[in-house]
Parts: structure tokens; C-alpha cells; sequence
């Protein structure tokens, strides 16, 4: 973990809530070792109603431009103060932090990721390392319309991308769990990342078919770093800090489904 | 370069800046970030006599410069403390204190006697002022009997540095912080949090679990300055500020109202690398302003 300045690179609108928002090492250095599953703390220094950091899900690491992609969606006055901020600014960031997704080791393994709105943020990165890893990589993202599910293109390069919209303008109508794969393809491994309704709901087709599931959760959190014990989760362990033994959990630890 | 050690009872602290319990874990939670060298001490997470699970989430809503939480001192308990995280932080490069709480007398005494065996454990904090838990905890830190109890009992089996920490939910802290002297008390540390609520307007619910909970942060600072102040003028043993703490500006400021040293508690989870900063701020004031020593300040601030 690292208290870093990074330099803002770009920051686009995604849509009317999401930008996406790319920045590197103000320091020039090289971006450590990171895991899909894993955030970062955003310092929030312009918004006089904010006091803590905001928790970050790390969207993708590009290596070659030593690029950081974070995609932030304006819920409240802290995450719109992140969004505001233009190219050549400074953003301070604690990272990286929690967890990560299993990336297992066998060869012929299927995978499905599931998302919902900006949940659907940590599964590119994730989608990436299984695919480079030479894993077939299922995408399957859900939202009220066709402008919700972001990056498209992105998902593509790194597997098959099927969507569902409450209004049906893109994929199937329907949420994400009323999508007809569910019928006609068996996984090894299935991961989400999302609403927690959704999450559930996810991780209950899962236990139905006997197939392993983790899901990455968004717990309110001050620190990030495990010192503050806000942001605990009830497992079969007790209760887990998310940020430290999170945010990934396999969906048979958490009590979403006794 | 002035000197920053302070005395607080027979412990000397290399420099005035130390960590708030329930903000700093063990002091591990933070290696990545601070050499603990350079503190003045850590005060680590409250500590019972049985393993606690705490609150249940959510447990922490953010506020205006502040935030609440309801964590409910989730700890492993002292017989796990002893067993498995003490022999770790006694090795760190600083004075390693637990802050012990309890919800019986016998608890709180308990827990003091296992700690008081260890080598490296040069003081405790007996929190009396969690407001979290529902039994015990702020109960013994709201009236005189009872803050005077449980620190009599605790100092009959506890020889070294008891620094007991004061809930700013009173009418009166200044009584509170004499009671607690006339018992023995080596130090006085305040505040601990001040019991607040956040409200939910659009779900109509309350934002914790618990409906209230501990309010920290810059917002308290006000309040907690105008108490260590009140405090200072009653009683004759050191006392250890905190409340909001967030620069060595604020830092000055308790000192300059009667504390001898300081705990940062809250800014360490925007910025974990606060107390170090604060250190430097503070040898530099100093120096500005041509002080010899760091306890030169202390309640220098006059009616």
C-alpha cells in the first residue's frame, strides 16, 4: 500500500453518471503489482461536505501507457468533486487495496462475470488477466438502458458480451439473472459484481448449480486499509473487514442466502 | 532542533504525538505508511476481557468534518492480544499502550492484570467513555462514583503509567478528571467521541445500526480544545488532547491549552501518514518561534 499523487491523463463521460477517468504516477514511476478485485482510496479535497476518502474499484491497468483506469459514477457531492477534475490535475490516491478475484490455474476453464451499472467496473480488468491467461470469459452486464452498460468495446476484446435492460434497448429485457445463457451454458466459475440484490440473486443461481462463486461487495468504508472496522461483512469467519479480506468473497461465506 | 519528549507520568514519550485507539489497528495496519519510530507512542485497539464481534454494519456514517461510527469495540479479546498480537508490536520502535474497556468493574480489572504482566507494555488507557457498547463502557465515564470506581480498582492492579480516557457526554469533565486523579490516575486523555445520530430523510430510517453512535473528526475540535482547557485549570496531572486532530496547527493548539501530548485519531484514515507530518510541523514551530522545548507550550494560552 501507497499514499500516491497521480496526474489525471483524460477524463471521459461515459454517460449522463459515469466518467471514465485515467491517471498516472505524478512521480513518473512505475505502477506496482496489481490484482483484479483490488481499489483504491480517492482523496476528496475540494468538496467542503466531504470528509473521507471514496473507495475506487480499480477498472483496468494499462502497462504500457502506465495508466490507472478508474470509473466513477456521481452519486453524491465527493464522487462529483472527483468527477470535475480536468487533465493536468491532481488526484491523491491510497492504493492498492483488499483482495483480489481467484484467478485459478487449470486450462479449460469457462467463466461468466456478471455486472450491474458501474459494478460492472473491477470484471473488465478481471476479464482481462483470465483471458490472458488463456481462459474463455463469458461478460454478461445488465442495466436499465443500452447507455448503462459502459465500455462495450473494451469487454469485447476480452470475451463474448451479452447484456440485458429493464427496457430491452440493448440485449435481452430483463435483468441480468433472467438472461437466457443461464439455460444453455455451464460455467466453472462465476463472479459479479454489482447491486447487492442483484449480487444475491446472482450468487443463488450459482449454489443451484453447484458452481463456485465470488462476488466483490461495496460496503461503506472510512479508512480502506483495515485500521477503522466500519466496513465489516457477517461471514462463517465473524464479522471480515471488506477492505482488507475483501472486497472479493466467495458467496458460500457470506449469510446472503441462509 | 528543540526538545520534543514529554513526560507523561513515569513514561517518556520521544515527542508529544501519539495515535488515537480505534483509529490506528495495532499499529501494523499502518507499517506501509509510518515508521512508528518516529511517534511518540501508539495507543492500539480497545481491548475486553472476552472477544467481542461488535456492532452490526452499517457502523460508520460519514458527517459534516466528521464521522460517526458504532463499531462496538470488535476485538479479539486480551487472552488473544496476549497470545498472538503482542508479541508482535512489543518489537515496534515506539511505546505500545492498549486501551482497555470493559462493561463490569471485575472486566476492566481483569483485562489491566493480564496486561500488567508484560514487559513491553509501559501503560494503559482505561476507556471509560465508549459510547458503542450497551452495558459498562461511557456508563462508567458519565458520573463521578463511577469513574472514581473503576479507576480504583484498576490502580490496585496496575503499577505502571494508567491514563484513563475521559467521555466528553458530561456536564461537568473537569469533576470527571479529578475524581479520576484523587484515584490515582497517572494522565487524563480526552475526548473520546461525542454521541451523536444520522438520519436517512428519503428511507426514513436511522444511517447506523445502532441508531447512535461516536461523532469524530474536525468537527469536535472546538469542543474538545474548550474541554482539555476546563481540564487543565482542575487537575495537576498531564493530560493527553484529542479531537480532530488533523495538523500540527491543531496539535499546537491543544498543547498551548494544557495537554502534554497529543493523539491523532480520525485524519489517519484520509491520511495515514498524518502523525509523522505533525511531528515535523511541531519541531519546526518550535524552532520558529524559538522554544527549547515542546513542553515549554503546554498551557501557555492564559485568561
Amino acid at each position: 500500500m501507497q499514499v500516491t499523487d497521480f496526474i489525471i491523463r483524460s477524463n471521459e463521460a461515459l454517460n449522463d453518471r459515469n466518467r471514465l477517468i485515467k491517471v498516472t504516477p505524478a512521480d513518473h514511476r512505475h505502477l506496482p503489482p496489481m490484482q483484479p478485485g483490488q481499489f483504491v482510496q480517492v482523496l476528496v479535497d475540494r468538496s467542503p461536505g466531504t470528509f473521507l476518502r471514496r473507495p475506487i474499484s480499480i477498472n483496468f491497468v494499462d502497462r504500457e501507457k502506465n495508466e490507472l483506469w478508474l470509473l466513477v459514477q456521481e452519486v453524491g457531492d465527493g464522487t462529483r468533486e472527483i468527477c470535475s477534475r480536468q487533465p493536468g490535475e491532481v488526484v491523491n490516491l491510497i492504493y492498492p487495496l483488499g483482495n483480489s478475484f481467484t484467478l485459478p490455474e487449470g486450462k479449460s476453464d469457462h467463466f461468466l462475470l456478471v455486472g450491474g451499472g458501474v459494478g460492472t467496473a473491477p470484471l473488465l480488468f478481471l476479464g482481462k488477466e483470465l483471458h490472458a491467461r488463456g481462459f474463455q470469459v463469458d461478460f454478461l452486464l445488465g442495466g436499465r438502458s443500452a447507455t448503462d452498460i459502459l465500455q462495450r468495446a473494451d469487454f469485447e476484446q476480452y470475451g463474448t458480451l451479452y447484456c440485458t435492460t429493464e427496457d430491452g434497448s440493448l440485449g435481452e429485457k430483463g435483468f441480468v439473472i433472467h438472461h437466457s445463457l443461464w439455460q444453455e451454458k455451464r460455467y466453472d466459475f462465476i463472479y459479479t459484481c454489482g447491486s447487492r440484490p442483484m449480487m444475491v440473486a446472482v450468487a443463488r443461481l450459482a449454489r443451484e448449480r453447484g458452481v463456485p462463486c465470488e462476488a466483490s461487495l461495496e460496503n461503506l468504508m472510512a479508512c480502506g486499509f483495515g485500521a477503522c472496522l466500519c466496513c465489516v461483512e457477517k461471514t462463517t469467519r465473524g464479522n471480515l473487514n471488506t477492505c482488507t479480506e475483501g472486497p472479493v468473497f466467495n458467496t458460500d461465506m457470506l449469510s446472503w442466502l441462509d | 532542533m528543540a526538545r520534543l519528549d514529554v513526560q507523561i507520568g513515569g513514561l517518556t514519550l520521544r515527542n508529544p504525538v501519539t495515535t488515537a485507539s480505534g483509529t490506528f489497528g495495532y499499529g501494523t495496519e499502518y507499517l506501509d505508511f509510518v515508521d512508528l519510530g518516529r511517534l511518540g507512542g501508539v495507543f492500539v485497539k480497545g481491548t475486553t476481557l472476552e472477544p467481542r464481534q461488535g456492532n452490526d454494519y452499517p457502523r460508520m456514517a460519514e458527517t459534516a468534518s466528521g464521522m460517526l461510527n458504532a463499531v462496538g469495540l470488535q476485538n479479539p479479546g486480551v487472552d488473544y492480544f496476549v497470545e498472538h498480537l503482542y508479541p508482535v508490536i512489543k518489537e515496534y520502535d515506539t511505546h505500545m499502550m492498549v486501551n482497555v474497556s470493559g462493561s463490569t468493574i471485575e472486566g476492566y480489572v481483569a483485562c489491566a492484570e493480564r496486561l500488567a504482566d508484560l514487559d513491553k507494555m509501559p501503560a494503559i488507557e482505561l476507556n471509560i467513555s465508549c459510547p458503542n457498547v450497551k452495558e459498562g463502557g461511557m456508563a462508567f465515564g458519565t458520573s463521578v462514583k463511577s469513574a472514581a470506581e473503576v479507576t480504583r480498582a484498576v490502580r490496585k492492579v496496575f503499577p505502571k503509567t494508567m491514563i484513563v480516557k475521559l467521555s466528553p457526554n458530561v456536564t461537568n469533565i473537569a469533576e470527571i478528571a479529578k475524581a479520576v486523579e484523587g484515584e490515582g490516575a497517572d494522565a487524563v486523555s480526552l475526548v473520546n467521541t461525542f454521541l451523536g445520530m444520522a438520519v436517512d430523510a428519503e428511507r426514513r430510517q436511522p444511517l447506523l445500526s445502532t441508531v447512535t453512535g461516536g461523532l469524530s473528526g474536525p468537527c469536535i475540535k472546538p469542543i474538545a480544545l474548550r474541554m482539555v482547557w476546563e481540564v487543565f485549570h482542575a487537575v495537576n496531572i498531564p493530560i493527553i488532547g484529542i479531537g480532530g486532530i488533523c495538523n500540527w496547527q491543531d496539535a499546537i493548539e491543544f498543547i498551548l491549552v494544557g495537554a502534554t501530548a497529543v493523539q491523532v485519531g480520525t485524519y489517519n484514515f484520509i491520511d495515514p501518514t498524518a502523525t509523522v507530518k505533525i511531528v515535523e510541523g511541531i519541531n519546526d514551530y518550535l524552532d520558529r518561534h524559538g522554544f527549547k522545548s515542546v513542553s515549554d507550550l503546554v498551557g501557555l494560552i492564559r485568561k
